[in-house]
């Protein structure tokens, strides 16, 4: 039964990447990620059978989101991995976010360009310990096979899909908890159900990792397919995944008032009619954060828009505009007006 | 012998581990990274040493290490240039407790200076925030900027520029600020959504309003008073505001000495003001139109003790100001109030002067106001004190 699970898992991480064919070699050091300790180099933990190629390593699974966060047009590589003979739980935490186990790990690689000519930049990895979890990012070399641990960031010169030349910016240690943190302590964002598909979740069921299948799965709409979901819905997704980490109480903007998560529906919390707190220059001229038909006069999209630091929105993990996601916010915000 | 033995383990305690480290960092090649590895591998205790020079950042920097000590060798010799920033919403973020910083400086952040958020018991000593290029739009909003604290002394610090507060101390508690100087920023002081803060013995120069008292709707955090603001000076508050359109501040008045708006309990007394023409002292209501029943939008308790205070509004920034002018007979009384809030709301020391805006509702702006001189009982004679200012015991942590 056991060398079921841990095969069927395998078959799964594959369906779900690069497609290859043999059963790849490489098993994860669970030390690594349950020690207290920050390993140099991302081979250390042995998520993948081959690194350069993003192929996941025994008992690594490929996951996507169904709106992801925007990180200047990378392509985003997403695994999580569940300890042998544990699972993750589908309803403890709130917003639907999976409970995983201690020694379980969540890796992210951002890479660049398609085909032969795609670079991976790095490798971000969230590790749960008994101490909580640990958020750290590891920046991949020229040559491509290696990753070394970055705690104080960097910045990469790159090209982004929309042909903008940018300083991309690794953030550092102290930067993912600033996205990650609530409550003091750090968190994992992504992983929740609403914003996972029904089929991959059922597939981890099967595989063993997940206990039970989690209630509201598929709720947020798939991202390329946005224009035949509701403004609102597209709009909120977008800004549910990429703002209320921080826009929410318990975390990095709490302070603001404004909590973008998808379950508030007060609009005043939202931003609709509602004063810059700390905006700052962030504000512009506008007065408000959202003006109900008037895109163009909310502070929201103004900041969106703006690619200068101190005025841009989110302040960390990007460094242009995102085109797609303002033309999502601005539509939800015309839309205001005929209610 | 037992109770040596006692002493001793306290002691212990309350100092730094024996095994703390200081970890140097120089200017030069590499500084950035080398300062923000030092800020994230330093263990609780730590000292980061910032030695004299120019370090050129072109990302923001932070701390999440409870018990760290950053100082420099001066605010005016150990500088962070921020003008070539990339990235990042302020220059230094910190969001651990108990943390110093002391003796060095900022300059040029995008965003804010020196931001600490849910950081209790903070010390910032003799830092310096500056946008070099004088009063603008486009600088950072904040110099120094605490927020979501318990415990926040500011001690000797000098910030000029901010397109918003110099120093601001939003949604806090138990908060000091003091000996420090506030210079050509929108608003020099502010205090905001915050209880039993002691503002004393501050410069506020040339900002558009000196020192600012007040209370926002909305917030997480609301109920501010409990406020001292005493032996501060208050002057030449005449610069134009320059704040980006939306904020709160881009409402204060140029001219504004010391400001309260909806809070409870402020006692402002023993300042000296001089040349701030729309009003030396101000008294308000919220002036907007809010949506939140937890919100006061009314002041409460005020007290203007003992000030000494050179002239009044001469020149207010404000509708009607000649018919004002000449109704008043040139100038307008020191203390202004706008008559929102109970009978008694305002109480002002015996030889100060106010005038009374008497407007008839909140969130309404100057309509219906009828102005006249105001006639307000003396202070009572005790203002409680208990519990406000920073916690005693941040004073041992300060350097000599």
């Amino acid at each position: 039964m056991k060398h079921f699970g841990v095969f069927a898992a395998a078959a799964l991480a594959l369906a779900g990447a690069v497609a290859v064919s043999a059963t790849p070699a490489g098993s994860v050091d669970e030390a690594a990620i349950r020690d207290d300790a920050m390993p140099r180099v991302l081979s250390a933990y042995g998520f993948f059978a081959d690194a350069c190629a993003q192929v996941p390593g025994k008992g690594v699974t490929a996951y996507r989101l169904n709106t992801p966060l925007f990180s200047d047009g990378a392509e985003k590589l997403r695994f999580v991995y569940v300890p042998a003979g544990a699972q993750a739980q589908a309803q403890a935490h709130g917003e639907g976010l999976l409970n995983l186990p201690v020694g379980s790990a969540l890796i992210k690689t951002f890479a660049f360009g398609e085909g032969d000519t795609r670079r991976l930049i790095e490798t971000r990895v969230l590790l749960h310990r008994d101490s909580g979890w640990v958020a750290l990012p590891y920046l991949w070399n020229e040559e491509q096979t290696e990753a070394k641990l970055a705690v104080a960031g960097a910045r990469v010169a790159l090209k982004t899909p929309g042909g903008e030349q940018i300083s991309y910016r690794v953030p550092n240690k102290n930067q993912c908890k600033e996205c990650h943190g609530l409550d003091g302590a750090v968190v994992p964002i992504g992983p929740k159900a609403r914003n996972l598909s029904k089929d991959w979740l059922a597939d981890m069921v099967s595989a063993g990792h997940l206990d039970t299948l989690p209630d509201g799965a598929d709720t947020l709409p798939m991202w390329e397919d946005r224009a035949s979901a509701s403004a609102q819905a597209a709009a909120r997704a977008y800004l549910d995944v990429n703002c209320a980490h921080c826009h929410r109480p318990g975390a990095t903007a709490s302070n603001s008032g404004l909590d973008l998560r998808w379950e508030q529906n007060d609009p005043h919390a939202l931003g609709i009619g509602k004063r810059p707190v700390a905006a700052g220059r962030g504000a512009g001229t506008h007065l408000f954060d959202i003006v109900p038909g008037k895109p163009e006069e909310s502070i929201l999209v103004h900041r969106m828009l703006s690619e200068d630091p101190g005025v841009a929105m989110p302040e960390l993990g990007k460094a242009t505009v995102d085109d797609d996601g303002v033309a999502a916010v601005r539509r939800w915000i015309e839309e205001m007006s005929a209610q | 012998m037992m109770i040596r033995l006692t002493i001793a383990a306290a002691l212990l305690a309350s100092a730094a581990p024996a095994w703390a480290e200081t970890h140097s960092i120089a200017a030069g090649e590499g500084a950035q990274e080398r300062l923000q590895e030092a800020l994230i591998l330093a263990q609780p205790g730590d000292e980061i040493v910032l030695a004299a020079g120019r370090y050129a950042i072109s990302d923001g920097l932070s701390l999440d290490v409870d018990g760290v000590t950053i100082r420099g060798e001066g605010m005016d010799e150990t500088v962070l240039d921020f003008t070539g920033q990339q990235g990042s919403g302020e220059g230094l973020l910190v969001t651990s407790d108990n943390v110093t910083m002391r003796d060095f400086a900022l300059e040029n952040p995008k965003g804010d200076g020196v931001k600490s958020k849910g950081a209790d018991n903070i010390i910032y000593q003799r830092i310096r925030v500056t946008w070099t290029g004088g009063p603008k739009a486009t600088n950072g909003a904040y110099g120094i900027y605490p927020v979501e604290s318990d415990g926040v002394l500011i001690d000797g610090c000098k910030v000029s520029g901010a397109s918003d507060a110099g120093i601001y101390v939003g949604q806090s508690n138990h908060i000091t600020v003091r000996n420090s100087i506030a210079e050509a920023n929108v608003a020099g002081i502010e205090i905001e959504n915050s209880r039993n803060a002691l503002v004393t013995h501050n410069v506020a120069t040339r900002n558009t309003g000196g020192i600012l008292v007040f209370d926002l709707p909305n917030l997480p955090v609301m109920g501010g008073g409990n406020v001292i603001v005493e032996n501060n000076l208050v002057v030449a508050n005449e610069t134009p505001n320059f704040a980006p359109p939306g904020n709160i501040v881009a409402g204060v008045r140029r001219g504004t000495g010391i400001l309260v708006m909806a809070n409870d309990r402020v006692l402002i007394q023993d300042n000296i003001l001089s040349r701030n023409p729309t009003a030396p002292i101000m008294i308000v209501a919220y002036t907007q139109g809010f949506d939140d029943p937890r919100y006061n939008p009314l002041p409460r308790n005020v007290v203007v003790g003992a000030n000494l205070i050179e002239g009044g509004g001469y020149d207010p920034q404000m509708e009607g100001a000649e018919m004002l002018l000449a109704a008043f007979g040139g100038e307008l009384p020191p203390v202004m109030w706008d008559g929102l809030g109970a009978p008694g709301t305002v109480r002002i020391a015996p030889g100060i002067t106010g005038w009374n805006l008497n407007l008839p509702e909140q969130g309404k702006g100057l309509t219906g106001a009828t102005p006249g001189p105001l006639q307000a009982p003396p202070p009572e004679d005790i203002f409680y004190r208990e519990g406000i200012g920073a916690p005693a015991a941040l004073e041992a942590r300060l350097a000599g």
